[in-house]
């Protein structure tokens, strides 16, 4: 990461908002899914987005696709403002930000051939002709480690780890600048796991590619991402690098995570397990602080006072007594 | 043998349109009284239909069981008068914790209603006389309140809150971890000998999946009863087993006690699966090839396609399990004698 | 089938619009299978004829309501806003009466012929059509790999025509066989009020209508059309149900992929 660059993405005080409405469609209240976050990624880099379900990483991923509009605040991609865009414009910018959904086989239509849809993309954004984009097919295809005997089949026809290759060939025929990942490896099987894991990084690698990367599996985390932002409630409560905040935690609620994460061949972590309750609804976000209804430092600041991030020790914590 | 659970040599097969499939494969595996046994194995290796095979619920029409047999506490389950396998053991001296506790609520019932129709039948003082079971045989009225005050007492051993308010309650009122909650108290409230818990905390996150994992382990360990939980994910085998069995592709490679199992796996299959796990470092190893087709399996050992010291007796025949330590048991003709991650 | 082959099958064609007031209610026989009627016609002769009307009838009516009910399901189901709501009521104002009584409304304001009650028709069935490929889009955007084509930054008229109509055509194919039974139903009972294709149409419903006269005598009369609509709404109900099973593509997931 070279901190002279511009980051490729960033994030100012963005806030995405689902109303609740009852049963007469009147408006009751808003999920605070995504809550004032600020962030920016740089080229190269893979940033780690992690926290508990209902925690709005998920929600901050796609309205920085463009799945969701912002309810307030700015996403700059490469220099520009994409989040206010007019459909037409923003579907333009789909070539250099692209999104991998968690089951990236099920982003395949079940009654087109792999042919047509590795296609597709192309005909979307691209005007090539059909031999080059054949060309451009091929070299993805064999990039993902696919033979080309598999374009005339049928996503069903394939089994679950070449159905992913598939998608993400799909996604990179568009040769894109940034991908989204959305908890790309949530409920695989660690072997599974590890290839796809290796995959993403020789993808990397050979498309310069930038991830954020949206998991809540800190040990894989841990091995992606050179940075993490741990999210809470639809808010970053600490940001910097991986190491340092596994090696140190500063939020609780980071060390309330760590701490819950299985270390095979240590001490069982459940025994010292302390965290106790579960998160507040995002309908009824707690005042102040969001972590302080379980915090064991909360005082009586915490309900009054939100904390912003702060420097401290070389990353970005959002709490008072850090 | 002193074994509450001995299943021995059990076979099943899955008949499907695109064959038969051989999903279980000459099984054994033992549990003993008050030990938490984890089933490991990735998804398709077999471990919920060998569950499922214990608690007799295997789907009637598609499954066959081929040979082998299920003794619990001495009796071969399989072989025994199935209604007195369901009054006396299937939901009272084994119980059942689901996967997903999302879904294993009726919706429309309070929760109330739902438990004390499980203890109508399956409470430790009911006596249903092994006569047919009636849905309008009377629930006698001294016996359902001993049975509340049971279940009042389960819940706060689980750690419900106000527990007669959220007897009142429908399933949806609750969270993915307060339901599990619930799962946990039907599971011990028949008093069972065994509960088999079928990857529990999959669906929970990890701060949530910690705290119950400790109260599972708190509750079973007070209570002397034995656990079969399978799970997919080492950490939370690691968490709360004594012991680990290692299944692959309808096959059980591997049993050792937990410290053996993670410091000193000697199954080459074993070994791959625990690298595969990301390291700290950001090193990564996969397995390499996929999981075989239960169709048409490989021969012998059946991780052989993919394995590094696989010769041609892995081929043509399963190894016969062999003991390395004290419970430390391994089918394979190559076991690796070294710590995990000696070898590269 | 038998309504393609009409004129081959018919043992009497020539006398489907001819009088033989000689041989009127003659009871079946070798001559004449399913005896004759008060003009002296062969009723299984005008009962296949009949059947090439009623064909017609549901095949145009069901047509023009799949031309009309699917481009607004369509359009309602991917856009949300108050056009969608609207376009779903106006069709829920449709379904919400009855639709014997809307089609006959409509048949009698414009007088009995044989247009008139294609478009009676028509106009009271689109609004299934709309239902259901309303229901079926909005069911499909959620799908992943709808989504996941938009953010590839798919237009909307590709994603409607290439992505989601493919994969709703089961259902309203189904919901075509389905319907063409229904069609045919209240195209005899229109038929039978008298509201259907002016004599000497050999129209199912009509001749039931006619035959009340010479009931309990002529019961052949009354027997053999009853039957016919009978059978055929029946045959479009099973063939919609087999449709169903043979256009599931999770059912056919499943048997092809373990």
């Amino acid at each position: 990461m070279s901190v002279t660059a511009a980051p490729l993405l960033e994030i100012v005080d963005l806030v995405r908002h689902f109303p609740v409405r009852n049963a007469f469609g009147r408006r009751t209240g808003w999920i605070r899914a995504v809550d004032g976050v600020s962030l920016a990624v740089w080229p190269g880099e893979t940033l780690g987005l992690v926290g508990e379900s209902g925690c709005g990483k998920s929600t901050l991923g796609k309205t920085v696709m463009g799945i969701y509009t912002p309810t307030a605040g700015d996403i700059r991609f490469a220099g520009r403002e994409i989040g206010h865009l007019p459909a037409r414009e923003r579907r333009a910018v789909a070539g250099d930000l692209q999104y991998v959904y968690q089951d990236p086989g099920a982003s395949l239509d079940p009654r087109w051939k792999v042919v047509h849809s590795l296609h597709e993309p192309l005909k979307i954004h691209a005007r090539l002709s059909r031999a080059e984009r054949e060309r451009e097919v091929g070299a993805i295809l064999s990039a993902v480690g696919l033979p080309d005997a598999h374009l005339d089949l049928y996503p069903h026809e394939l089994s679950g780890g070449q159905q992913r290759r598939v998608a993400l060939a799909r996604i990179l025929t568009l040769r894109p600048r940034m991908v989204i990942l959305d908890e790309p490896t949530s409920g695989l099987d660690v072997s599974v796991q590890a290839s796809v894991l290796k995959l993403f990084r020789n993808l990397q690698e050979a498309f310069a590619l930038t991830y954020v990367f949206i998991s809540h599996d800190l040990a894989v985390v841990r091995a992606m991402c050179a940075r993490i932002a741990v999210m809470y409630l639809g808010t970053i409560v600490e940001l910097g690098e991986t190491a340092a905040i596994f090696e140190q935690p500063r939020h609780p609620y980071t060390r309330s995570l760590l701490a819950a994460v299985p270390r095979i061949g240590g001490r069982r972590v459940t025994l010292d397990f302390a965290l106790e309750g579960e998160p507040p609804n995002p309908r009824d976000v707690p005042s102040g602080c969001r972590f302080r209804t379980r915090c064991p430092l909360a005082q009586d600041v915490c309900a009054v006072e939100e904390p912003r991030l702060r420097e401290v020790d070389g990353r970005r914590v959002a709490c008072h007594f850090a | 043998m002193t074994e509450l659970l001995s299943v021995r040599g059990l076979s099943v097969d899955f008949v499907t349109d695109g064959g038969v499939a051989q999903v279980l494969d000459g099984i054994n595996l033992d549990v003993g009284p008050g030990e938490v046994v984890g089933l490991v194995g990735e998804s398709g290796c077999g471990k919920t239909t060998l569950a499922r095979a214990i608690l007799g619920i295997l789907p009637t029409g598609a499954a066959r069981i081929r040979g082998g047999e299920v003794r619990f506490k001495g009796v071969d389950l399989l072989r025994e008068d199935p209604a007195a396998v369901n009054d006396r053991v299937r939901g009272r001296a084994i119980t059942f914790i689901p996967q997903d506790p999302y879904t294993s609520f009726s919706p429309v019932f309070p929760v109330q209603t739902q438990i004390m129709d499980l203890m109508k039948w399956k409470s430790p003082r009911a006596d249903n006389g092994g006569g047919a079971r009636s849905p309008f045989r009377r629930y006698p009225r001294e016996r359902w309140r001993a049975d509340r005050e049971a279940v009042l007492e389960t819940l706060r051993a689980v750690q419900i809150p106000e527990p007669t308010r959220a007897l009142r309650r429908l399933p949806h009122e609750f969270s993915g971890g307060q339901r599990q909650r619930l799962m946990i108290a039907m599971a011990l409230l028949p008093q069972p000998d065994l509960i088999i818990a079928d990857e529990p905390t999959t669906s929970l996150d990890v701060t949530i999946q910690a705290q119950i994992l400790r109260l599972l382990r708190a509750l079973v360990k007070q209570r002397g009863v034995s656990v079969l939980f399978t799970t997919h994910d080492l950490g939370t085998a690691h968490e709360i087993c004594d012991r680990v069995v290692v299944m692959y592709a309808g096959q059980e490679m591997e049993a050792a006690p937990a410290t053996a199992f993670f410091a000193r796996a000697a199954h080459p299959y074993t070994r791959r699966l625990l690298a595969s796990v990301p390291s700290p470092g950001g090193e990564i190893r996969d397995i390499p090839g996929e999981v075989p087709s239960l169709i048409a399996p490989p021969s012998g050992c059946r991780f052989h396609p993919r394995c590094d010291y696989a010769t041609a007796e892995c081929r043509e025949g399963r190894p016969a399990p062999r003991t390395l330590a004290p419970e430390h048991g391994v089918r394979c003709y190559h076991p690796v004698d070294a710590p995990i991650g000696a070898d590269g | 089938m038998s309504a393609v082959l009409a004129p081959v099958l018919a043992t009497h064609p020539d006398d489907v619009f001819e009088l033989h007031p000689a041989e009127r209610l003659r009871a079946p026989g070798p001559a004449h299978w399913l005896g004759t009627d008060r003009m002296g016609a062969d009723v299984y002769s005008r009962l296949l004829f009949g059947a090439r009307i009623t064909i017609l009838i549901g095949v145009i009516a069901v047509g023009a309501s799949l031309l009309v009910g699917v481009p607004i399901g369509l359009v309602a189901g991917y856009y949300h806003g108050w056009f969608s709501d609207l376009l779903m009521r106006v069709s829920d104002v449709f379904l919400a009466v009855p639709q014997v009584v809307l089609a006959i409304a409509i048949a009698q304001t414009l007088g009995p012929s044989l247009p008139n009650v294609i478009l009676a028709l028509s106009a009271t069935y689109w609004p299934w059509f709309a239902r259901v490929v309303y229901a079926e889009t909005r069911t499909l955007q959620k799908e992943v790999f709808v989504e996941s084509t938009a953010a590839l930054g798919a237009s909307p008229w590709r994603l409607t025509a290439l992505h989601v109509l493919p994969n709703i055509a089961s259902p309203i194919i189904v919901r075509a066989s389905i319907g063409m039974g229904f069609t045919i139903l209240t195209a005899a009972a229109l038929g039978f009020l008298g509201l259907g294709p002016p004599p000497p149409t050999p129209e199912w419903g009509r001749t039931i209508a006619e035959s009340r006269e010479f009931l309990p005598d002529a019961w052949w009369y009354a027997t053999a059309p009853g039957l016919a609509i009978f059978l055929t709404v029946m045959g479009f109900n099973l063939l919609g149900d087999g449709l169903r099973d043979v256009l599931d593509p999770r059912l056919r997931r499943s048997r092809t992929a373990r």
